[in-house]
């Protein structure tokens, strides 16, 4: 015999009516408690921003003239930033270069997180012998330093991949080998995330469920399972983008990353600790443009991290 | 009789993204010394929360004992001074958790962890209290003592580890021994070892014990007095025949109604509370159960109802008679 | 226990045998040794052809990694190409420790090269590494315990910004304001080139004041990387329900963070510690080419922009054995400090 509810009562219908949060409206809410995150996000629209509308400034002609007699020189009106060792322009330069700088990072932080998931889903769903081979390959991939990696793939491949033409523009063919090799060198700490996640959830009632029913395995995979790992996957692609620009500036700076006259970040480093005292806008500049894009992303990304984390539901730290 | 602790009206907040969640709302009670009362109620109710802000073992922020007053000793515990605390926990008052595989040591010895408060209160040497864990592990009933003061708590089956915790809990021979759900995660059989333990244990000792749980049954097998609380509140309190003959408050007779048993008719069907438990946000005016009860009237809906004696001993919060279904 | 090592140990072979087989791979295809090895002559068809014997590179690619790996002088070449197998080899193969001679440092084995150059390196990263160490679970361990307090606040926030920089960034910037900026303020200065002043000698006082800026640098990075671990382990352990039993028990803060935290935080952080050590020897590589340091990741660089094979092939090796070796260990310690793996 049940207790009857008295059916009009205000607490009983106030209870139904008020929803729960959503997840994604909890999300926001716990990603909006990190200001640094929040600064993040505003930074890297503005620098976005810097990197293309500045285009309509200046021209990528203009970024790569070189005029040796206004070589060194401190930034001044007609060259806010300054110019480099062959008197280019940096201002325009950085702009340029940080294109080529971000989309480097967006690109290689897309072939990493693919080669990633891909590689931990299989061996997280199949299993046995297929989860051995994978996950030993990972390792052995895990176990190569990554900067002596990329600067020997860097150096390997750099001439073997001719410049190429899009949007207009002509890229050095160094980018696409620096965005491969990035990509191929970054991406087994989340394969080992989504493994891990894998082996769980594949044990999990609605996977039972959907095998019941007839489901193919691809879809299982893609469909079912992948969307309940999508956290760690998200907050790992955009400290992957840190971490891919990172990555190029150190192995441009050394000079076996993205070769001249395409302009990077990285590479317009490359040498000025020759000049540090002569021409300190020679690294000021890109360097900044580096620490604040990065410092931006990690913010965002550890905001992300925090916000999605379904373990922490209540607000304590 | 003084009684031994009386907490008086605690009020315990905690902040959260969704809001301020008002787990404790003024519980009052008290414990003699030897006796065992009994804190029943749904997860969530605020009772583990109570019992560890008499320990002051709630983190700071996020919560915070806006009120109240806890009485041990002549001291107001939750105005002494964080050292003194130190001096009590363990010795004066101890508490044993719920899951003991988490609540005990993973890295340490089971030897160790029992010694450990021996050593930090009574300042006895690491043979004497060698000696001594030996003697508890043989008094909770675990056999080949001087082999598995070496064993880790892995080691160890779970109904064992709750002997481990009962003897770590009970080293000092503490004057109350708080137990938090320590047979929720055990299989009934092991339970009820456990809770004959704990029984011989309390009178071997002569110490008072207060038993948190959600399980009617336990409790009317070890309590001698009982509370019952809901959304924070106490709703009734009696002594253990009492409450489980004569219940006066409208969730009690709710959650006695619910208990499956065995005398009842085959096609009977098990009765249930309707509705979901409180929202500890958004508190409403007037008596927390009012959304699920059938007894209630206008007045419920505005005022709280205190607890108010009913009979000797009894005390219940709730506007109506039951038994009439009229307001007193 | 005892399994668990052996098993562990069985696993690292061949992971190592996977890892040469990429390295050489690699390797194989980066150019063509003979082009640099006749210098700048053109090198006539037939010393080209011979060229070819004496390294090796007419036999077919396995055979090549095979005599890599184990040397050739226990066989016969056949060197002047007239089908007969009569001259024996001269490499003992990386097993024994024989990464091929230099192409750019003429003459010199690449293991000798590697030999100086470790020392240099050593000398700086066992240094760093201490102190970074002891920064990091000092400042970890102390702000995970003043948790909310404005001290974790500005750690947390300090040490982010710390770890996101790059390292170069902080090195230049370093560079620029105690030596640079320093001395044109007449301030004492510290020395930004080397490991030592030619004109004052190798002395150990030189060596100490060349460290500073290096460690330094790489000290900001590590240092906040680590904290941040540091801390969320401690914060990890101390939500955990034994922790609060400890308290339950009347023991004091300071008793329950070394009885009970640490002892359980200290095992991933050891396993951190192990992983990272090798890396110190490959990832110095900016660092010490920024600050002329003479160490093995200057090498590194200099030979591998040069196509320097048996240099760069060597450290590659060298690391990833130091990588494996260190993880083995490190597995086996963390086995064997915590009981559950211990006893099981």
């Amino acid at each position: 015999m049940a207790i009857p509810i008295p059916e009009n009562h205000p607490a009983a219908i106030a209870r139904i009516e008020k929803t729960q949060l959503t997840f994604l409206q909890l999300v926001w809410l716990r990603f909006k408690r990190h200001k640094m995150a929040l600064a993040g996000i505003i930074s890297l629209i503005l620098l976005a921003f810097f990197a293309i509308v500045g285009t309509a400034f200046t021209t990528e002609a203009y970024s790569n003239v070189t005029d040796t007699s206004i070589r060194l020189m401190p930034p001044s009106q007609e060259h806010p930033f300054g110019t480099d060792t062959v008197g280019r322009d940096i201002l325009s330069r950085t702009i340029y270069g940080g294109q080529i700088s971000l989309m480097i990072g967006l690109v290689a932080m897309a072939v990493e997180v693919v080669v990633g998931v891909l590689i931990g889903a299989i061996a997280g769903y199949y299993g046995g012998i297929i989860d051995s081979l994978l996950m030993r390959f990972t390792e052995a991939m895990f176990n190569i330093p990554q900067i002596p990696l990329l600067l020997v793939l860097g150096k390997l491949l750099a001439d073997k991949v001719p410049p190429l033409n899009l949007f207009g523009r002509e890229f050095s063919g160094s980018v696409v080998v620096i965005i491969a090799v990035i990509g191929l060198t970054s991406w087994m700490g989340l394969a080992r995330i989504v493994r891990a996640n894998f082996l769980s959830l594949k044990e999990r009632e609605f996977v039972t469920a959907a095998l019941c029913i007839g489901t193919r395995n691809g879809p299982i995979i893609f469909g079912h399972i992948l969307p309940n790992t999508m956290a760690p996957i998200i907050v790992s692609a955009t400290l992957g983008v840190a971490n891919a620009i990172i990555n190029e500036a150190y192995v441009s700076f050394l000079g076996v990353g993205v070769m001249p006259p395409t302009a990077t970040w990285g590479n317009m480093l490359n040498g000025a600790y020759q000049y540090i005292e002569s021409a300190p806008w020679l690294w000021i500049f890109p360097g900044l443009l580096i620490v604040l894009t990065v410092l931006s992303i990690n913010f965002i990304g550890d905001g992300l991290r925090d916000a999605l984390d379904p373990h922490s539901l209540v607000g304590s730290e | 009789m003084d009684p031994l602790l009386e907490v008086r009206n605690l009020k315990v907040q905690f902040t959260t993204l969704e809001g301020m969640v008002h787990a404790v709302n003024g519980v009052s009670f008290q414990l003699e010394k030897g006796k065992t009362l009994g804190i029943v109620g749904e997860s969530g109710c605020g009772k583990s929360v109570t019992m560890l802000s008499v320990m002051r073992l709630i983190k700071e922020p996020p919560g915070r004992i806006t009120e109240g007053e806890v009485l041990f000793q002549e001291q107001d515990l939750l105005k002494l001074a964080k050292s003194s605390m130190h001096e009590i926990r363990g010795a004066k008052i101890a508490m044993i958790f719920q899951d003991p595989m988490t609540s005990l040591n993973p890295v340490l010895t089971i030897g160790h962890q029992i010694s450990e408060a021996l050593v930090v209160h009574w300042g006895i040497g690491k043979e004497e209290a060698f000696k001594k864990t030996l003697e508890l592990l043989e008094m909770v009933g675990i056999p080949q003592t001087k082999e598995r003061y070496k064993d880790y708590p892995h080691q160890f089956s779970g109904g064992m580890r709750q002997r481990v915790m009962i003897a770590m809990g009970l080293s000092c021979k503490p004057e109350i021994l708080i137990a938090d759900e320590p047979t929720t995660a055990l299989d009934v059989t092991i339970q009820a070892q456990i809770v004959e333990l704990t029984k011989k244990l309390q009178s071997q000792f002569g110490m008072a014990v207060i038993w948190i749980t959600h399980d009617l049954g336990v409790a009317a097998e070890i309590a001698d007095k009982m509370i019952v609380m809901y959304a924070g509140f106490v709703v009734e309190e009696a002594d253990v025949y009492e409450i489980y003959e004569n219940p006066r408050h409208p969730y009690t007779l709710a959650l006695l109604k619910s208990l499956p048993r065995v005398d009842r008719k085959k096609h009977d069907r098990l009765a249930n509370i309707q509705g979901s438990p409180p929202d500890c946000i958004q508190m409403p005016p007037g008596c927390p159960f009012r959304p699920r009860c059938g007894f209630g009237v206008e007045r419920c809906e505005h005022e709280n109802p205190g607890l108010m004696p009913v009979a000797k001993g009894h005390k219940m919060a709730c506007w109506v008679d039951v038994t009439t279904g009229r307001p007193q | 226990m005892g399994r668990y090592i052996v098993r562990r140990l069985l696993q690292a072979i061949p992971l190592l045998l996977i890892i040469s087989i990429a390295i050489f791979l690699l390797l194989q295809s980066s150019g063509d040794p003979l082009a640099t090895m006749g210098g700048r002559r053109t090198v006539r068809p037939e010393d080209r052809a011979r060229l070819a014997r004496q390294l090796g590179l007419d036999k077919p690619v396995y055979m090549q990694y095979f005599y890599w790996l184990a040397g050739n002088d226990w066989v016969k070449l056949d060197i002047n190409g007239d089908g007969i197998s009569e001259t024996t080899g001269t490499r003992k193969g990386v097993l024994r420790g024989d990464f091929g001679t230099s192409l750019v440092s003429r003459g010199k084995s690449a293991l000798s090269l590697i030999g100086e150059r470790l020392p240099n390196t050593l000398i700086l990263m066992i240094p760093a590494e201490i102190i970074m160490l002891f920064c990091a679970l000092s400042i970890g361990i102390y702000s995970a315990l003043r948790q909310y307090t404005w001290v974790d606040q500005v750690v947390t926030t300090g040490s982010f910004i710390g770890y996101s920089m790059p390292i170069f960034f902080i090195a230049l910037a370093s560079m620029y304001l105690f030596a640079v900026n320093f001395r044109k303020w007449g301030l004492p200065y510290l020395p930004t080139v080397g490991m030592f002043d030619p004109k004052v000698g190798k002395t150990f006082g030189q060596v100490m004041l060349h460290m500073v800026l290096p460690i330094f640098s790489m000290s900001v990075v590590s240092v906040s990387a680590y904290s941040r671990y540091v801390r969320s382990q401690m914060l990890e352990v101390n939500n955990q329900d034994y922790i609060r039993t400890a308290h339950a028990k009347g023991l004091t803060e300071r008793q329950v963070l070394i009885g009970h935290a640490l002892k359980n935080a200290a095992i991933p952080i050891v396993t951190l510690v192990g992983i990272e050590i090798p890396f110190l020897l490959g990832g110095a590589v900016v660092t010490e080419t920024i600050f002329g340091w003479p160490g093995m990741g200057r090498l590194f660089i200099d030979h591998l922009t040069r196509s320097d094979t048996p240099v760069v092939m060597g450290i590659l090796m060298l690391i990833s054995v130091a990588v494996v070796v260190c993880q083995l260990i490190t597995d086996i310690v963390y086995a064997w400090l915590d009981p559950r793996i211990r006893y099981s």
